[in-house]
């Protein structure tokens, strides 16, 4: 029993185990769904789902699997009041499952332009409520217009909301698409994936008295003295954070910056420096790139030693020549290229991430990005939950 | 028996079906959710629905494990034996028992709040995972088993503040408290001030939905935050005319303390209503 949607959702990267899937099923024998699909649909997601990250991507694939299974209740309109309503002709029907045949039947019906005037026309003649079919605006026919048929090209005219008592409605609506791990970060989303880099060692030599030990010891010991030390607990975590301040991505660069100072805390130490666009002899302890601020590379470099975090922030994307030309930085004349800096200071610090506030699909466009890349040896992350979780656990290893 | 929310809850159709799967499988059920969306209420409401006691154990950073199942209290028995009191050649007088066993004994299968399990140290929910699928434990002292008679209703919390451990998360249900949306919020309300005059509260909600959807905001209000600013908006008997007057000057809600819980998000709004009136002149 959904062995089929199980593996579906294994695939679309939701970590079910096959312990769930039982649960699901002693669930299902003790009749706790009924027959009702909206119940088996919270049932399946209680069970099968841990994380809110994944609520979205369950909406979805149970929207997929189960669709055609299931026939929402329909509702007759009564006719009249209706027909001014492009919106009720939408109303969902039936959904209509279309051979591969009638697919390509229906490919293209001329580009988007096309289609926007066509339905312009549509709108004009149609006068009534219209359902399946293959020209006229409605629900579930092969039109280009309406919604939940099926065209390649089709345009979706306003779903109706409130479809309080159809089934397909809660899971459609994919009301946890915010919750999902790709999507842009909020404040405090960032903050929790920081989190994962707070790591509290005892290091060094057992110097502080462990009271509640000792008493513990020496009363199983009867008495006897048994006397515990510990090492202090100090935080272990040191981040030297490298930002590329100075164009478009100015704002997605401050916001790391305050985030990870926000999170300071959860920190030894943490040194924010800047660059623009490439990291070249010389970094900044200030975004206003002044004389007095700046400090040599090699010498970062040797203070700060391989015990340190790196992480970058930047978009990766500037002139080819900024990164692989001796003397193409844009802010100073640089006798070693940007790449032969970026590796030297990669190469530094074994434990280096790179964070890219650009989705992460655009990456393959730009040219340094992939270079950069390939420098960071595959450790660049989009400034997602996702990624920013990615990239936590990759400095933590 | 059915878990069907209580006159002072107002559960979804999504809650009350996680809920009665974990009654009717007796595993634990796992909420997590915004702060202030209910997830500790709902505990004290099922075990008042279903009518069981209720055991919360509330989770600190420094709560371990051991101290739900039991804790071998030797620096009393050492008192003890220095002062050669009796009690001290049964060990069994020196084993407190924590939430857990609690639970595990009493009669008529409680419900056993654990909340803010993202709280405790991270190898915290490793640390009872066999203690809450198997519902046993052994106690060493004593060489004896602690076995649920009857298994309790688990209830886990969780703020997100730490992973929780997949092997931990197979053996649970789960649910997500979703924001309640503006008739889920009606419900709500009604349910804790009913009678409530239908203009006030309409304007109400306007401005909290509103409120929440202010870009920017460090700490959007939350449910408990919009009962408590309800109150004092009744308490105060301010009406509906003064939450509509939406002008530029009032694009602070009154009694705004009760909603924004942040002096920069007060900054904010002070800062938006003045570019309004700015704009405005």
């Amino acid at each position: 029993m959904f062995i089929g949607f199980f593996l579906a959702l294994r695939k679309a990267g939701v970590r079910v185990s096959l312990r769930e899937l039982l649960m699901l099923q002693e669930a299902m024998a003790a009749g706790l769904a009924g027959f009702d699909v909206e119940r088996f649909y919270f049932l399946a997601r209680a069970t099968l789902v841990k994380d809110e990250r994944f609520l979205d991507k369950f909406d979805e694939v149970f929207g997929q699997h189960f669709r055609g299974v299931l026939q929402p209740q329909a509702e007759v309109p009564d006719g009249v009041a209706m027909r001014d309503l492009p919106e009720e002709w939408l109303r969902l029907m039936a959904e209509k499952n279309l051979t591969d045949a009638e697919k390509a039947e229906i490919e293209a019906l001329g580009g988007f332009e096309a289609l926007m005037e066509t339905l312009r026309k549509r709108l004009e003649e149609q006068k009534t409520r219209h359902e399946g079919g293959s020209k006229w605006i409605g629900t579930a026919g092969t039109s280009p217009f309406g919604a939940n048929g099926y065209n390649p090209e089709g345009v979706r005219i306003g779903q109706p909301s409130g479809r309080n008592r159809s089934a397909v409605k809660v899971w459609d609506e994919r009301s946890f698409k915010n919750l999902a791990g790709d999507v842009e970060l909020g404040t405090r989303n960032m903050k929790v994936a920081l989190r994962r880099l707070r790591r509290f060692a005892r290091e060094g030599a057992a110097d502080e008295l462990d009271l509640p030990d000792t008493i513990s010891a020496t009363a199983r010991n009867a008495g006897y003295l048994d006397i515990k030390m510990v090492p202090e607990r100090r935080n272990a975590v040191k981040i030297l954070l490298l930002l590329d301040i100075g164009g478009s991505m100015d704002d997605h660069v401050a916001l790391s910056e305050q985030l990870f100072t926000a999170a300071g805390s959860e920190f030894k130490h943490l040194v924010t420096l800047y660059f623009h666009n490439c990291p070249y002899e010389t970094l900044w302890r200030d975004a206003r790139f002044r004389k007095s601020d700046a400090m040599a590379t090699d010498d970062v470099l040797h203070t700060y030693d391989h015990t340190w975090k790196l992480v970058f922030v930047g978009d990766a994307a500037m002139s080819p020549y900024e990164l692989i030309q001796p003397g193409g930085g844009i802010s100073s004349m640089n006798t070693q290229s940007g790449q032969a800096w970026l590796a030297r200071i990669v190469k530094a610090y074994p434990a280096a991430v790179w964070l890219n506030p650009v989705a992460e699909s655009h990456w393959g466009y730009t040219q340094t990005t992939r270079v950069i890349r390939d420098i960071m040896g595959e450790r660049m992350f989009p400034l997602t939950l996702e990624g920013l979780d990615g990239a936590m656990k990759r400095l933590m290893r | 028996m059915r878990f069907e929310g209580t006159e002072n809850f107002v559960a979804t159709e999504d809650l009350k079906m996680a809920v009665n799967a974990a009654v009717a499988l007796q595993r634990p059920l796992l909420i997590k959710g915004e702060p202030g969306t209910g997830k500790t209420v709902l505990a004290q409401e099922i075990a008042r629905a279903l009518g069981r006691d209720l055991i919360s154990w509330h989770v600190k950073s420094t709560t371990r494990a051991q101290q739900g199942l039991y804790e071998y209290d030797a620096v009393s028995r050492l008192r003890d034996s220095q002062l050669g009191d009796a009690r001290v050649h049964d060990i069994g007088n020196y084993i407190i028992r924590g939430k857990l066993w609690d639970a595990f004994e009493a009669p008529g299968s409680p419900v056993l709040l654990i909340d803010e399990i993202d709280k405790a140290d991270i190898e915290f929910p490793n640390d009872l995972l066999l203690e809450l699928d198997r519902m046993e434990f052994f106690v060493y002292e004593t060489r004896q088993t602690v076995k649920a008679k009857t298994r309790p209703v688990i209830v886990i919390t969780s703020n997100n503040e730490k992973e929780l451990p997949d092997a931990f998360l197979r053996r649970c249900f789960f649910h997500y408290i979703k924001f309640p949306d503006r008739e889920t919020m009606q419900k709500i309300v009604d349910v804790h001030y009913p009678g409530i005059n239908g203009l006030l509260l309409r304007e109400a909600l306007t401005s909290f939905f509103e409120l929440r959807e202010v870009p920017g905001l460090k700490k959007r209000p939350s449910t408990s935050e919009f009962l408590d600013w309800l109150k004092l908006l009744l308490a105060e008997e301010i009406g509906p005319e003064l939450l509509r007057d939406r002008n530029a000057a009032k694009l602070i809600p009154p009694l705004h303390g009760a909603l924004l819980k942040n002096e920069q998000d007060v900054h904010l709004f002070e800062r938006l209503a003045f570019l309004h009136r700015r704009n405005a002149v």
